[in-house]
């Protein structure tokens, strides 16, 4: 899948975090290849959303270094498209779906806000990209949760990126429109080479795409691929704590997750597992 | 007998010497023609960043520096600007979250109209002037306060225009807009500071307790008929536009205050266009058979 003789997308050095004055993880060395998928596992707050920020040049680590491109972050880096969780858009936002998309193209752009006709090729070719044709004049608001997510990639996609960042572009999506939205996300690094850092609590909708798994869980990480990592006995070593990792066909759960002292009863399309994490 | 009506139509509408009236207020016209369409223009943001309540804010605290402006004898003009900026700095710095927003601008706006109140209790001049910093007399403002008026109108309309598209992506989208490198808190500071400027224009023209009739009715509006990202900004201008022109012509036929009458045909042209959409929604969705 990847070139393992490529220079890094990504290259992370002896990254560490403190929040509150405790150490969520330190000692973290990732190097991402280009077209490599990655999954970042582990519950929340981890520091999975910050590891993200960081590689974004939004927040600053406790220790270690970050390049991207062979360059240290920086804002507004068009080498990155950064795909947020879904939060559905108010049914009111003053956006068609084509604006959505064009402020990925324009947005950042100072100036006379006259649209060039390069512009408009270029959100066309981006709908088309995303499968997003079909609604690209209605208004946001009005569309499902799975077309605006189609939506917030072809935005992503504008620079064409060598790294993407996903964070939960998942959760509250139903198993159809999961597939579309990982598949195009997996065209996108197969015919264009983009590495792909994907934040998740389930690694099932992408089980068969993902190189390697990043875990993050009780102060510590674990790196390898899908294999290496999601057993009972690594992930029962991470936890410190009996964990198991059942196997459903061609599904995984992780069974018997302790509650972490950042864990939060809150609702964000988690609570459907019933306070066990799906990984 | 013949009884005599409390209110004759000729105090609100009498066209006689309405040509020589057109003349003297010809600056005033052009004042409220520019402060329409920026107002229109600016309120398409208000709207998108959820402001409305700011606009409010911002516009005691214009009043309350006008008021202190006439009491000590500056230009009310310069002194509403004060007012209106220090205010959008404060919100602008302070608020980031909307609900500590809120909060700052509950406790700014009592203030600030306290402190206007209690600086026109305390001047005595001429007391014409007194109340029209809260209701609004554009023809009581003189040339050179107009040409500033106007000046400050074009000023916030060519920096709107170059800042357009990256604090339109910060309203719609901040999220994705922080991820791309706009600067959200310079974003969101210079934006009130633009909005600052216009409220102050705005309270001389239709009188701090109204200044909403411009900032947002008319945007408000535009939304309801419209998605475009031009489609939008052009109508709120529009209504923008024609509300205060409109108002300003209406009111020199009669010899009540300007502010009435924009701030009705504002309303008018918000109920026109929610009739509209309701009736757009219902063709949209028959009901079923």
């Amino acid at each position: 899948m990847s070139d393992v003789n490529a220079a890094p997308v990504l290259d992370i050095s002896g990254a560490a975090l403190v929040r509150d004055g405790n150490e969520l993880w330190s000692g973290l060395d990732l190097a991402v290849r280009p077209g490599e998928f990655i999954a970042v596992l582990g519950p929340s707050g981890s520091g999975k959303t910050t590891l993200l920020r960081a590689i974004l040049g939004l927040q600053a680590l406790s220790a270690g270094t970050v390049t991207v491109a062979g360059r240290p972050v920086r804002r507004g880096n068009p080498e990155i498209g950064y795909i947020a969780q879904t939060r559905p858009l108010p049914p009111d936002t003053n956006l068609r779906a084509r604006d959505l998309v064009e402020l990925g193209v324009n947005g950042t752009r100072f100036g006379l806000p006259l649209r060039r006709k390069s512009d408009r090729e270029r959100v066309d070719q981006l709908l088309h990209d995303v499968g997003a044709e079909a609604f690209a004049e209605r208004p946001v608001g009005l569309l499902s949760g799975g077309e605006q997510q189609r939506l917030r990639i072809g935005q992503a996609l504008a620079d064409e990126p060598a790294l993407l960042l996903c964070d939960e572009p998942l959760s509250s999506l139903d198993l159809a429109n999961q597939q579309a939205v990982t598949a195009i996300i997996d065209r996108q690094r197969r015919e264009r080479g983009a590495a792909v850092l994907f934040v998740t609590h389930d690694i099932n909708p992408i089980l068969g795409m993902v190189d390697r798994v990043l875990y993050i869980a009780g102060g510590r990480f674990t790196l390898g691929t899908p294999d290496e990592v999601l057993q009972t006995s690594v992930l029962t070593e991470l936890y410190g704590a009996p964990v198991y990792v059942l196997r459903a066909g061609d599904r995984l759960v992780v069974v018997g997750v302790p509650d972490t002292d950042h864990h939060h009863p809150h609702d964000d399309g988690h609570g459907a597992h019933g306070g066990e994490v799906v990984a | 007998m013949i009884s005599v009506p409390l209110v004759s139509w000729s105090d609100i509408f009498s066209f006689e010497d309405y040509g020589a009236l057109l003349a003297l207020v010809q600056n005033s016209l052009i004042a409220g023609a520019v402060l329409g369409l920026v107002g229109g223009l600016i309120g398409v943001f208000v709207m998108q960043r959820d402001l409305a309540f700011a606009v409010h804010g911002v516009s005691e605290m214009s009043f309350a520096g006008a008021a202190a402006a006439l009491l000590f004898g500056f230009n009310i003009v310069g002194g509403s600007l004060v007012g209106a900026m220090v205010a959008a700095a404060l919100i602008g710095v302070l608020g980031a979250k909307a609900r500590d927003r809120n909060s700052i601008i509950g406790v700014l706006m009592p203030f600030g109209l306290g402190l206007g109140i209690l600086f026109l209790s305390l001047y005595d001049g001429r007391s014409a002037n007194r109340f029209s910093l809260l209701t609004g007399q554009i023809i009581s403002v003189d040339t050179p306060d107009l040409a500033w008026l106007i000046g400050i109108c074009v000023a916030v309309f060519v920096v709107l225009l170059l800042v357009w598209r990256p604090l339109r992506f910060d309203s719609l989208d901040p999220a994705s807009a922080a991820a791309r490198g706009i600067p959200s808190t310079l974003v969101s500071i210079g934006f009130m500071l633009l909005l600052g400027a216009v409220v102050a224009v705005s309270v001389q023209i239709i009188g701090a307790l109204l200044v909403m009739a411009l900032l947002v009715t008319p945007a408000a509006a535009a939304m309801r008929l419209s998605a475009g990202p031009l489609a939008v900004p052009v109508l709120a201008a529009v209504f923008g536009f024609v509300s205060a022109v409109g108002g300003i012509l209406l009111a020199i036929a009669g010899t009540l205050p300007v502010s009435p009458y924009i701030t009705t045909i504002s309303f008018s042209i918000y109920v026109v266009c929610r009739v509209v959409a309701w009736g757009r929604a219902r063709v949209a969705r028959p009901v079923a058979a």
